[in-house]
């Protein structure tokens, strides 16, 4: 029954979803010429013409303001493009990228198994788009077996990771190399080897940079194994007449709780053109939740409960036995 | 079916879980054991996280030692003094075990002394009980007749019983020293909470080796004490260190209260020494699955933990 329900409103949530961005998409059909004037040399767009190279919202009074004049210039094939350049002044400036979630709340609930959420947007032009995901910053323990009295492999070395993301995708359009050098992907944290996974102090002191290294490959490796790193998934970001982008993105259910940041770079000639960071809010929620926060904030009672509903389920099932 | 477990923190199928917890049910019905020493390395290999398999584990040990006894007491099979004395020794152990494990937790090594404590306890009992019910069945072979197993703790030697505290257990037909039954408790109280299991495989022998307690009484005594061992752990579990995850240990109950009848009629099938040995090949298989673990090379050698909170 309430998974019916759920999956009804999983199928509403992408109906939803896609309603948004057919919305969208009929606004860009409606706005796009207009908007698209942002200084991008873009040959798609028809009305190279209209605008002063200067900033384009000073420069449209002006030219809206002669209309008497209009029989006279020979260069007025355009003329329907004036009356509604009049009206954009109101408009904010040209946003090159815009993005947004289907979903900006994730509830775990007890027959959650994982999910998927939309990821939507819109350039005003061609480039390339990039969706970073990460989880609540967090620290780990990787630890390493080693042999103990030449016999039995028991943990030995440990390093603890500060300060890393709990959860992390990556999503493009295309392999990242070929639009994004290096040193830009490093800065944005951008793919897995270029995580800066920082090693706790007192572990950092006492360990030569290759054993360190190999501790990171570790982590990574482990965390890729759990399902919450992942690396670069090439294609999974759809990128429409190079326009609309969509990307599908999908929480296991073992995924960490807390909030997460979901970041779109839009890529031009090697450059971040610009960055929308857009938060999501994973919680467990219904009877899952209460127990869990029960558990954690009343340890005493929950053990006794827990103790007590064990008690008596025992002698039903004593009863019960004796019966039979 | 899936159901998120909210303490494990992952997602199960609701129908392996109950299947685990029938098949485990089964065996424990057949032979009288909780079965902890199955079910906690079955929770850990299909994922769950080893702290909450093992304090999960202890809770659902109170339920199946409860309908157990119940079902000892309508015969007569329990002796309560005895538990009791048990019980004093199992208290102590099981509190100093979940300190003991939170620390172990700490350190790393958990997954470690989980593994070597089983291969320790399994082989021994497993060995021993193989033994000995291998000779009884070659002897019940030659000559008919119920076999009683004859064996040193039956007849003490001098140092047992000039220990103090001797007390008479007249269930059990012994006069001993208090602290024997007590340290045997403690023992089994700290196994209990480190492996999650409810020591009845350690108990059970050595009620019967050490204490030299007839048989009948022995199952339904240790079921006895083991409800308060395992209640006080998986409270303390709960209390402590947060890893009783009551939905799953209501699914494994679930599955156990449906197995255990099967495997008791199974059981009512077979002899004595057929079940012991039977009981004794199963745990040395555990046993030897858990040292080719331990010994051979593993394929990755890094393992992740979660940090300092």
């Amino acid at each position: 029954m309430t998974r019916s329900a759920l999956g009804n409103s999983a199928v509403l949530g992408k109906a939803m979803a896609l309603l948004s961005t057919l919305l969208l998409l009929s606004v860009w059909g409606a706005a796009g010429p207009v908007w698209a004037q942002s200084p991008d040399p873009t040959p798609a767009s028809p009305p190279t013409t209209a605008p002063a190279p200067a900033s384009p919202s000073p420069a449209s009074p002006s030219l809206a303001s002669p209309p008497s004049a209009a029989p006279a210039p020979i260069e007025m094939p355009d003329l329907g493009l004036g009356p509604r350049a009049s009206v954009e002044p109101e408009l904010e400036p040209v946003q090159p990228l815009v993005a947004d979630l289907s979903d900006h709340l994730i509830a775990i609930t007890t027959a959650f198994t994982g999910t998927d959420v939309l990821l939507f947007g819109a350039t005003d032009g061609p480039g390339d788009v990039v969706m970073v995901v990460r989880g609540p910053i967090t620290s780990k323990v990787v630890r390493r077996k080693d042999r103990i009295g030449g016999l039995v492999w028991a943990n030995h070395d440990s390093v603890t990771f500060e300060e890393i993301p709990s959860f992390y995708r990556v999503a493009s359009s295309r392999p990242l190399d070929e639009f994004a050098p290096e040193i830009v992907l490093q800065r944005h944290q951008i793919g897995l080897e270029n995580l800066t996974l920082p090693l706790a102090d007192e572990d950092a002191e006492d360990m030569d940079p290759e054993e360190q290294q190999l501790f990171r490959d570790a982590l990574l490796r482990l965390m890729q194994t759990e399902d919450l790193y992942g690396d670069v998934g090439v294609g999974q970001i759809n990128h429409l007449a190079n326009r609309l982008f969509r990307s599908q993105l999908y929480f296991p259910a073992t995924v960490p709780v807390g909030s997460y940041n979901v970041e779109v770079y839009l890529f031009r000639n090697g450059e971040v053109a610009q960055a929308e960071i857009t938060p999501l809010i994973i919680g467990k929620d219904g009877l899952g939740a209460d127990i869990y926060d029960f558990a954690y904030e009343q340890s005493l009672l929950y053990g006794a409960l827990a103790v007590i509903a064990a008690i008596m389920a025992g002698y039903l099932a004593g009863i019960a036995f004796r019966k039979s | 079916m899936q159901i998120y477990l909210p303490i494990a923190e992952m997602s199960v199928d609701v129908f392996l879980i109950l299947g685990m917890g029938g098949v485990v049910g089964f065996l424990s019905g057949l032979f009288g054991v909780g079965g902890g020493f199955l079910m906690t390395p079955l929770l850990i290999f299909i994922g769950i996280p080893p702290a909450v398999a093992v304090g999960t584990q202890a809770n659902q040990l109170v339920a199946s030692s409860v309908s157990g006894v119940l079902a000892h007491m309508r015969r007569g099979n329990v002796d309560f003094k005895m538990g009791f004395v048990l019980l004093i020794g199992g208290v102590i152990g099981s509190f100093l075990g979940v300190i003991l494990f939170a620390w172990l937790q700490a350190l790393g090594q958990i997954d470690f002394v989980i593994s070597l404590c089983y291969v320790v306890f399994l082989g021994v009992v497993g060995g021993l009980m193989f033994v000995e019910s291998l000779g009884a069945l070659i002897k019940s072979r030659r000559k008919a007749g119920p076999i009683t197993p004859k064996l040193p703790g039956e007849r003490h030697s001098g140092w047992i019983h000039k220990l103090p505290f001797k007390m008479r257990f007249r269930r059990s037909k012994l006069y001993i020293s208090a602290l024997l039954p007590g340290a045997v408790g403690f023992m089994v109280g700290v196994l209990s909470a480190i492996m999650g299991v409810g020591g009845g495989f350690v108990m059970v022998p050595a009620m019967i080796y050490l204490l030299g307690m007839p048989t009948q009484v022995v199952v339904g005594t240790s079921l006895f004490q083991i409800i308060f061992v395992t209640a006080n752990t998986a409270f303390l579990q709960a209390a402590i260190n947060q890893t009783v995850d009551v939905v799953l240990a209501l699914l494994l109950l679930a599955g156990a209260v449906l197995g255990a009848p099967a495997g008791a009629k199974a059981g009512a099938k077979l002899r004595g020494e057929q079940i012991r040995i039977l009981l004794a090949a199963l745990v040395l298989l555990v046993c030897g699955k858990l040292v080719f673990d331990l010994v051979a090379t593993p394929d990755e050698l890094f393992s992740l933990g979660g940090g300092g909170g």
